[in-house]
């Protein structure tokens, strides 16, 4: 599992993190899998309590382990389990896409979604989408940490 | 080196079907800090719970992940059967393979690294863990309603037959709200006072209600369970207990002044009770107009007073009381039509709004129930009733449907052709809204037994003429334009919140939506509560209420608050964020952020160059913080954690999740 993948070689899969809060978009992919709305495994989700909970430094350090493409999904704007976490996040990470850019990645290996608890089609949906999109793009080679590669 | 124990279920075939569980268990035993993994077909049966339970004793464990369904199934499950074991249940993490993995993904080959992948986040969170406990918070067994309108009243004696003290505060010198200016209420047309007043009198007196009227609340801290609540009692210049409520100082007092109870369409004395059933039986003195006030001479109210109550010289005083719940019932006003040009409103004595036509029933109001018009003191007997004057009206006034109008002016026009027979009322209405029990039944009764001609369309201007007020419109069912003579023309106007209403919901904390009225917690699932635990609404303060759903809500406010206060402790939240004031450079950029307001400045000593410096930094209160998290990102030092989703937690499962790189 620990070995490093020689990422141009044919058969290359994406890996995307997915930050989910808790009380929305978590819900949205539990609805997903109750009803088996499939998409692909690239994704591997990380339950945060809200959107809020995002800092820029989880995305990058995705970014530098490896990461594809990383997705933060919370509450759509109004429906905040916390009033107004989303409405935060939504601030802070449309500044925060500007930075990704400018580091040289492209910027839609990152993105922000609003997925609601009963939305699992949404999830699987928006999940697939960013799959596809990521594997147009191709490996992700910038703010890789190379060191992070030999570690097993 | 922590020594985590990875129990993987089967869930049936649920999981085990499209994960290798074998492969799931030998790759977990190769994760750091694991040093026992197991499977089961049903984790969460009881047997399943054994086997946790009995490794975390056997193998001396001191970690727990499971790989199961979501956390938001079976986390508490699997917590309270680790805490059985004598872990802290916080040191126990999910992995959550069933819903984000095996039921989504179509095969092994997929699945089972992912789920493995899944597995090692969980194992290298978990290792971070720390162990955390949920705050045991008091409760103080007394609520604070905060006005003593119908919802008010209701809540509060509803609370109080609980067995709980209970004080209402009311800025009005009576308690009694709106539904004591009205004369009857629809669809029954019983008399308003009649049904109200007997509820004021039973709060008046319960042993349980504490009535705090013409006072206001100051200040607001604490939390759920804890609310220390300032409230200023304002001078009344009477002395309660010596009043008797005999009624001779107003009768004696020589100034008046407009009747805020009559909508100022009647003059009320300088010293004065709002109404003649006002509870407390007790006058205010009114500074702005008394002429001992204004000019240091008259006193007659004092001379007068056969129990010697006026007292000139009493002051505002401070209540301080602690609550473990709050109640909001604060009502609503109208609109004031006046931004309607085209209605004429404030230019005409004959033009009026609902809430003051309806004064001009009561017996003891401007008019001593006379239906009569206010320039001429003659009967009308054509009237014009004008729907939706502020609501419905995206351009010039408010989105929504002020729910109540529709059925008010079909009760006025009914009572109208009850006292002035041969009137004739007109109303020009957009739709017709009658949902409630025996509302469309009312309102049919009015248009087809009481002569009311109802009219789909608006009008566009009203102006005087001779005698009269001409009133010109649109039929928009015929395209037809209408004129139609009136005596009296009323104006439905909006119901609003509270001019007040967004500093009032911030001193208790809460918030409010675009139009100014209290949010509730979910739309649907929480009508009552709000974000702030320990607050909740009832009636019109959250939206426009008739007197039936006001008394629901505020019934279904006072249960929540019961249910409140019959708990000795209050549960609090243990994933809570936390300051390390040795860091924190005291910018409070999290103090704005928070939604709890759970974060304040605090004053701190340190040692510095061997004399004290004293500066200011972030505290978190852990009763009132909710653990969303978004202080930990503001933090410009970094220095505020968020516990059980710490920094260095979700970058473990960052690292671990990307290792497969």
């Amino acid at each position: 599992m620990s070995t490093a993948v020689n990422e141009n070689a044919a058969g290359w899969e994406p890996l995307i993190v997915a930050f989910c809060c808790n009380w929305c978009s978590y819900a949205g992919g539990d609805m997903a899998g109750t009803s088996r709305m499939s998409y692909p495994a690239n994704v591997k989700v990380i339950r945060v309590p809200c959107s809020s909970r995002m800092s820029p430094m989880f995305i990058l350090r995705a970014f530098q382990r490896g990461a594809d493409g990383v997705l933060v999904a919370g509450c759509h704007p109004g429906d905040c389990h916390y009033s107004t976490g989303n409405y935060h996040v939504r601030r802070r990470l449309s500044a925060f896409k500007r930075l990704v850019e400018f580091t040289g990645v492209e910027p839609d290996r990152f993105e922000v979604r609003w997925i609601s608890s009963s939305e699992g089609d949404k999830f699987a949906d928006e999940m697939a989408d960013m799959t596809n999109k990521i594997k147009a793009l191709g490996p992700n080679g910038k703010m890789r940490d190379a060191r992070w590669q030999n570690i097993t | 080196m922590p020594r985590t124990g990875v129990f993987i279920c089967h869930c049936g075939t649920n999981i085990a079907g499209t994960v290798d569980i074998d492969k799931a268990v030998e790759a977990s035993r190769n994760f750091p800090g694991v040093v026992h993994a197991d499977e089961y077909r049903y984790l969460c049966s009881e047997m399943g719970q054994d086997i946790i339970k009995k490794a975390i004793e056997e193998q001396d464990l001191d970690r727990v992940v499971v790989g199961t369904c979501s956390p938001r199934m079976h986390e508490a499950t699997f917590r309270k059967a680790a805490a059985e074991a004598g872990l802290n249940p916080y040191l126990l993490e999910v992995a959550n393979i069933r819903e984000h993995c095996s039921w989504v993904h179509k095969d092994m080959g997929e699945a089972t690294p992912k789920a493995i992948s899944l597995l090692r986040a969980a194992a290298a969170k978990a290792a971070l863990n720390t162990a955390l406990e949920a705050p045991r918070l008091d409760v103080e067994k007394r609520a604070l309603v905060i006005g003593g309108g119908i919802a008010g009243i209701q809540a509060a004696l509803d609370i109080a037959e609980a067995g709980y003290e209970v004080d209402i505060v009311e800025r009005e010198p009576s308690i009694g709200g709106r539904m004591a200016q009205l004369e009857k209420t629809f669809p029954t047309l019983d008399c308003s006072a009649c049904i109200l007043t007997p509820k004021m009198v039973e709060a008046a007196q319960h042993p349980n209600v504490n009535l705090l009227t013409y006072s206001e609340v100051e200040e607001v801290k604490g939390f759920v369970g804890q609310f220390d609540v300032k409230i200023k009692k304002k001078a009344r210049y009477v002395d309660s207990v010596k009043c008797t409520g005999c009624g001779i100082c107003w009768e004696k007092c020589p100034s008046k002044a407009p009747s805020e109870f009559e909508m100022g369409l009647a003059k009320r004395k300088s010293i004065y009770v709002p109404f003649a059933q006002a509870v407390p039986n007790v006058p205010v003195i009114d500074r702005d107009s008394c002429l001992y006030f204004r000019k240091g001479r008259c006193q007659i109210c004092e001379k007068e007073c056969p129990p010697q109550a006026i007292d000139y010289e009493q002051q505002d005083e401070i209540i301080e009381r602690r609550y473990g719940a709050i109640i909001m019932a604060t009502g609503f006003d109208q609109l004031d039509p006046t931004i309607y040009g085209e209605y004429g409103y404030g230019q005409h004595p004959d033009i009026l709004t609902g809430l003051e036509f309806e004064r001009l029933f009561n017996a003891s109001g401007p008019t001593g129930g006379k239906i009569v018009r206010l320039s001429d003191g003659k009967p009308p007997k054509k009237v014009v009733f004008i729907q939706c004057v502020g609501s419905r009206d995206k351009a010039r006034g408010m989105n929504y449907c002020s729910k109540i109008c529709c059925m008010y002016t079909a009760k006025q026009a009914v009572l109208l052709k009850e006292k002035v027979p041969d009137a004739k009322s007109y109303v020009f209405y957009i739709d017709v809204r009658t949902a409630g029990k025996g509302y469309e039944e009312f309102q049919r009764r009015a248009a087809e037994e009481y002569d009311v001609a109802y009219l789909r369309g608006q009008v566009g201007k009203i102006f005087p003429e001779e005698d009269h007020l001409v009133v010109r419109g649109v039929d928009s069912l015929s395209g037809r334009l209408i004129e139609i003579n009136a005596d009296m023309v009323v104006l439905a106007a909006a119901s609003i919140a509270r001019c007040d209403a967004p500093e009032v919901g911030r001193l208790v904390g809460i918030n409010s939506d675009s139009y100014n009225f209290f949010n509730e917690a979910h739309p649907k699932l929480k009508p009552v509560e709000t974000h702030t635990a320990g607050v909740f609404i009832a009636g019109a303060c959250q939206s426009p209420k008739d007197i039936p759903d006001t008394v629901s809500q505020a019934s279904a406010a006072a249960v929540k608050a019961i249910g409140l206060l019959s708990k000795d402790k209050l549960q609090g939240e243990a994933c809570t964020a936390e300051v390390n004031q040795a860091e924190c450079s005291g910018c409070l950029y999290c103090e704005a952020v928070c939604p709890y307001s759970a974060i304040s400045p605090v004053e701190i000593e340190e040692r510095y160059h061997g004399g004290t410096l004293k500066r200011t930094v972030a505290e978190v209160n852990p009763a009132l913080c909710k653990g969303c998290g978004s202080c930990t990102v503001a933090c410009r030092s970094g220095t505020i954690n968020l516990k059980g989703f710490s920094n260095e937690q979700i970058l473990a499962e960052v690292d671990a999740i990307c290792l497969q790189r």
